[in-house]
């Protein structure tokens, strides 16, 4: 009981009671903040530093010697909430430069208007190859452009640094032994 | 250049001599001072709202968004002109007229500078100088009423016909108010000419010597009536914290809820014109009209030059007391009913009729 704070209601001079006193306080603070700069950031023309960790659009990634790393697993087709995502997984032929070492996909679709950034296909996917980056304001001026390709959602994921590069030794080993 | 012009209208007859000059001193007071502060009323509006909330306000529409009234303009005009099936049709189309017109009336009475030269000739800077020019002010003011009232009952449905009856109810309490608090003044003033109001007010206080002697310094009853007229004006107006008949948040947007294009956009421009009206009237009533106690320019101007700045003068304090609109605006909140009648019926009107007895008293015992 002894953090109770005792607030005592004074009863109002007559001054008070006209008002005044507050319509002049509420006046001086409207002033002051009209006086005080403008917060408003000027969107396009300012853009706002985009925090590490921010959920942004998921693109997929390369390693460091040009590799796409997606394998065609379609984990992330089947988590994904919106079904945003559609993979074409490539056929039992033999993928030119790879051979059959990597399932490379034939095609890797994400609907940037049906996905909503939640980030479990960068979660589940089990060789880091899909990433949500730091892009927020997507824009086009069509559903279709909307529907991000192969090439562009590699070109717009850049390179990751892949220090284990699996893949590669898969290779390496695949064609010590001729199977490539 | 214009001197050939300038001679032929002197040497005019009286009549078309007269009817010229009535044309260019409209000319002057709608065109000039109701399109430049309406205009620059409407970017005030924007731009204070959005300061005083730590805004940027319109910036796109030309420099600093100085176009902005413009493209609000055209954006009203381009938009499709519908009447409900439901409204009663010929007190619809009249209403968004009557809310406009007696604002603009308004000032066919308030003089805007000492006077004007055409050719060296000075003529008064009024529009029609009349004796009993305030007495004309609020019977043209209380007009206003109508356009709104008629707006609710004629659109035929329930918010706008709620707005009808509160600014009824709050546009009649308030004139009451507004017309006793200016009864001190013109007891001291002994006449109910505008011009002779401001040459009244002339010069500096002759007591507190920093002072200009404007009505609202002359006396403390006068200061009285002041705050009364400043505050009755803005229920007058329908602007916040009295705007009960539009509110918003209560009644959608009140009377003129079932407008739309331009019959909206005539309620807009009077709601603004009427701001201007009572700005016009409080500067010209109790803040010495176009006039400033230095050099001179609180007497009648001697040449264009001069009756050029005095027109300024009046311009600023228009723009001064718009601003003040907009700043009382983005502060207070809007009133409850009840609380308004009652400071208009328990508060003001009796503080306005005791203060035309006690000026009265005053009066008598310094006679």
């Amino acid at each position: 009981m002894s953090n109770v704070i005792k607030v005592n209601r004074n009863e109002l001079s007559w001054w008070e009671k006209t008002y005044f006193p507050s319509i002049f306080q509420g006046m001086a603070v409207t002033l002051k903040h009209m006086v005080s700069p403008s917060i408003t950031m000027q969107y396009p023309e300012v853009k706002w530093a985009v925090p590490e960790g921010y959920r942004g659009a998921p693109y997929l990634v390369k390693d460091q010697e040009d590799r796409t790393k997606c394998v065609s697993c379609q984990l992330c087709e089947f988590v994904c909430p919106p079904k945003a995502i559609r993979i074409t997984p490539p056929g039992p032929e033999a993928q030119e430069g790879v051979g059959n070492v990597e399932k490379r996909p034939e095609d890797f679709e994400i609907n940037m208007l049906r996905c909503i950034f939640c980030g479990f296909c960068q979660e589940v996917c089990p060789e880091e190859a899909i990433f949500l980056q730091k892009d927020y304001s997507l824009t086009g001026q069509s559903r279709e452009e909307m529907i991000y390709d192969l090439p562009k959602l590699l070109e717009l994921g850049g390179v990751h640094n892949d220090t284990i590069m699996k893949w590669k030794k898969k290779q390496q080993d695949a064609d010590k032994q001729g199977l490539h | 250049m214009f001197s050939g012009l300038e001679n032929w209208f002197l040497n005019l007859p009286e009549g078309p001599q007269f009817l010229l000059l009535t044309l260019v001193k409209i000319g002057i007071m709608l065109g000039v001072i109701n399109g430049a502060v309406s205009y620059f009323g409407v970017l005030l509006e924007r731009k204070g709202s959005a300061y005083i909330q730590d805004r940027v306000g319109p910036n796109r529409v030309g420099v600093w968004g100085l176009a902005q009234p413009i493209a609000d303009g055209l954006k009203l005009i381009l938009k499709e002109d519908y009447t409900p099936a439901h409204v009663k049709r010929a007190l619809f189309l009249l209403a968004p007229a009557l809310a406009m017109i007696p604002a603009f009336m308004t000032f066919a009475v308030i003089p805007f500078t000492s006077r004007f030269f055409i050719g060296g000739e000075p003529f008064g800077a009024v529009i029609a100088d009349l004796d009993v020019g305030v007495l004309f002010t609020f019977g043209i003011v209380s007009l206003a009423v109508y356009g709104i009232v008629i707006a609710g009952y004629a659109s035929n449905s329930k918010y706008p016909f709620l707005g009808g009856i509160r600014s009824s109810a709050q546009m009649i309490s308030y004139e009451l108010s507004m017309g006793l608090a200016v009864i001190p003044l013109f007891m001291s003033v002994e006449g109910l000419n505008f011009s002779e109001i401001v040459i009244n007010q002339a010069g500096w206080h002759p007591i507190l010597k920093v002072l200009p002697n404007w009505a609202m310094f002359q006396s403390p009853m006068l200061f009285l009536s002041f705050v009364i007229f400043l505050v009755a004006s803005f229920a007058e107006t329908n602007r916040l914290p009295f705007d009960m008949p539009e509110a918003e948040t209560e009644l959608v947007a009140g009377y003129h809820t079932e407008y739309s294009s331009l019959k909206f956009g005539m309620f807009f421009l009077g709601e603004y014109a009427a701001m201007l009206a009572v700005s016009a009237l409080i500067a010209t009533l109790f803040m010495g009209g176009w006039s400033l106690p230095f050099f001179g320019l609180d007497e009648l101007a001697s040449n264009g030059f001069v009756a050029l700045i005095q027109f300024g003068i009046f311009f600023g304090k228009i723009v001064f007391f718009m601003f003040l609109f907009v700043w009382v605006r983005w502060t207070l909140p809007r009133f409850r009913y009840d609380q308004l009648m009652n400071i208009g019926w328990k508060g003001f009107l009796p503080l306005a009729l005791a203060n035309v007895f006690i000026t009265a008293i005053w009066m008598w015992l310094r006679a």
